[in-house]
């Protein structure tokens, strides 16, 4: 038998001003799993993860985590969540230690048992040396590991990112992914939100797309790839071109004098569009994707 | 899996209680010398200045009979401002989330945060009274446990007030209306500066309907052995409001009033 880490059943939200913010969502997210919860704003994500988290009210369904109810087993099923939110939620006025400590202590970790699990953390997240610095004076990047470092200083078996890498410049962007792959290999099951849609493909294995309350895809990531019939490229010249060539098979469009962007169906292949500017004497310097490819499916699916 | 632990609730406690401990203490000098300096102001005009020429107050020197009343306006003010201005900043921080995501169960953190406002309550309280001690220094407390009884039963009171006013304050102007047209006026007519015996029967009656008459009153005797009221009557009505207050925070809590959407 699977164990889901999550398991939420025709949870639905309406809010007092009428809204109804999820419709009867159902959804499972597997022990290990590194799950993207994708959806355009407004969609209900925020909603379902405030749900997870106890933050909002739902108005009705069931959420488990790890088959503990978040009604009938409320203290487990938090003491094995972490969250990351969205916007900052700490105190600004308190020192970084104190901050992740005192965590540590509304889990019941004693202050001895947390010091070296805090030391290790935030060594981890590249924080130990602003440990004695108020949380107000941290970068923006900075904070954002202090939330991570909150939300992990539990070792939580579920732990649920809401937009972790908002704002965050591409660098440290690549440093929060590289932890994240590593502490679902050690067995953390993660979900994550987010509208960098490079990020849900670089990490997760499987995606949920939320869209006007309802899940519209629950799917891996492969299998969403795989329903992407066609694919932009950008071709770099060698020599400035006046006008797009013709060439049967491809819809070739010139962006500037330079630069050739055609799409290529997953049928055809793009060596023979190679062969055929070769043949007509067009040289490709180089060549990129047009755009993320998920992008254009999370377009379709939410056009929907 | 067995639930939360009696272990587990008490380490959350004492994690939510010192760092509310930690909190007012960081700012000791918006909290705790403020108090000290203003009751010296009133100590000196009231007490040593005007104090004498007032004579006798129910049979004590004017500076005397003022003490309890000037201890007990400062702890019900300190208790009330540090736990309505603590939990609103939780809830304007977003950092309530911390908590609410938590395993705690709601009473330990509405207890956190009284156990808060009772210890600033209290800690001001001892401030001010070694502050009397500079202006009256024979001054001896007449009923030692009943006056530790009437100090933390206040503090608790008057911080879980200040706890609802928080859950329902949507701004900063909210957790200062009800301690400026409220509370204050009610102090200092609450009989901390006079005994309503000097007043006319019907002010003395309209009084009579100011709860903190009863405070101050069973206060002053605990430290001077007179009052106004009756002390077993003052003491249910103040225990009979605590467990008002107490239930209707947790119900606020449990419903998600203010904190949740």
């Amino acid at each position: 038998m699977e164990n889901f880490a999550l398991e939420i059943s025709n949870l639905r939200k309406v809010y007092s001003g009428g809204t109804e913010a999820l419709k009867g969502i159902s959804l499972k997210v597997k022990e290990g799993d590194f799950y993207a919860l994708l959806g355009p704003n407004g969609a209900g994500k925020s909603s379902t993860i405030g749900i997870i988290g106890t933050l909002v009210t739902k108005t009705s369904g069931t959420v488990k985590i790890f088959n503990y109810d978040i009604d009938q087993n409320v203290s487990i099923a938090k003491s094995i969540l972490g969250v990351v939110s969205q916007e900052i939620n700490f105190s600004q006025f308190e020192k970084v230690i104190d901050i992740v400590t005192t965590q540590a202590g509304f889990y019941g970790i004693t202050k001895s048992l947390a010091k070296p699990k805090v030391e290790m953390m935030l060594k981890r997240l590249g924080l130990w040396d602003k440990r004695n610095d108020q949380a107000r004076t941290l970068s923006g990047g900075y904070k954002r590991r202090l939330m991570i470092a909150k939300a992990l200083i539990h070792e939580p078996k579920l732990l649920i990112l809401d937009e972790p890498t908002a704002g965050v410049d591409i660098e440290l962007r690549r440093e929060m992914w590289d932890f994240l792959k590593e502490i679902n290999n050690n067995g953390t099951t993660i979900i994550l939100t987010t509208h960098y849609l490079e990020e849900a493909e670089q990490l997760c294995r499987n995606i949920g797309i939320i869209d006007h309350g309802e899940i519209v895809v629950d799917t891996s990531m492969k299998d969403l790839l795989r329903r992407l019939d066609v694919q932009g490229f950008v071709l770099d010249l060698e020599e400035p071109l006046t006008k797009a060539p013709k060439i049967e098979g491809f819809e070739l469009r010139l962006e500037d004098s330079l630069t050739l962007v055609t799409a290529v169906s997953k049928d055809s292949s793009i060596n023979n569009l190679f062969s055929e500017l070769n043949n007509i004497g067009i040289n490709v310097k180089s060549m990129r994707n047009e755009s993320n490819r998920l992008e254009e499916l999370f377009i379709e699916m939410v056009k929907k | 899996m067995n639930d939360i632990t009696n272990k587990t609730i008490l380490i959350t406690l004492w994690t939510l209680t010192s760092k509310e401990i930690r909190r007012f203490m960081r700012i000791w000098v918006q909290t705790l010398v403020p108090p000290a300096v203003t009751m010296s102001l009133y100590f000196v005009i009231f007490g040593s200045l005007i104090g004498p020429r007032i004579g006798e107050m129910d049979g004590f020197d004017y500076v005397q009979f003022m003490i309890p009343g000037l201890i007990m306006m400062s702890v019900i003010t300190n208790s009330y401002a540090n736990v309505v201005s603590s939990f609103y900043g939780v809830k304007f921080q977003k950092s309530i989330e911390e908590l609410l995501i938590s395993p705690m169960p709601h009473w330990v953190i509405l207890l956190g945060f009284i156990l808060g406002g009772v210890s600033r309550g209290v800690l001001v309280g001892i401030i001010v009274y070694c502050v009397s001690l500079i202006f009256y220094p024979e001054f001896e407390i007449a009923n030692l446990a009943l006056t530790l009884l009437v100090l933390v039963l206040t503090a608790i009171l008057f911080s879980l007030m200040g706890f609802i006013n928080a859950v329902f304050a949507d701004s900063f102007d909210d957790i200062s209306v009800i301690p400026t047209f409220v509370l204050t006026p009610l102090i200092y007519l609450g009989g901390v500066f006079y005994s309503i015996n000097i007043l006319p029967e019907l002010w003395r009656q309209v009084s009579m309907a100011n709860p903190m008459l009863y405070v101050v009153n069973t206060f002053r005797e605990g430290m001077l052995g007179i009052s106004d009221v009756s002390i077993s009557f003052s003491l249910t009505m103040i225990s009979i409001f605590i467990f008002i207050f107490t239930s209707l925070s947790l119900y606020l809590l449990h419903k998600g009033i203010g904190i949740r959407e």
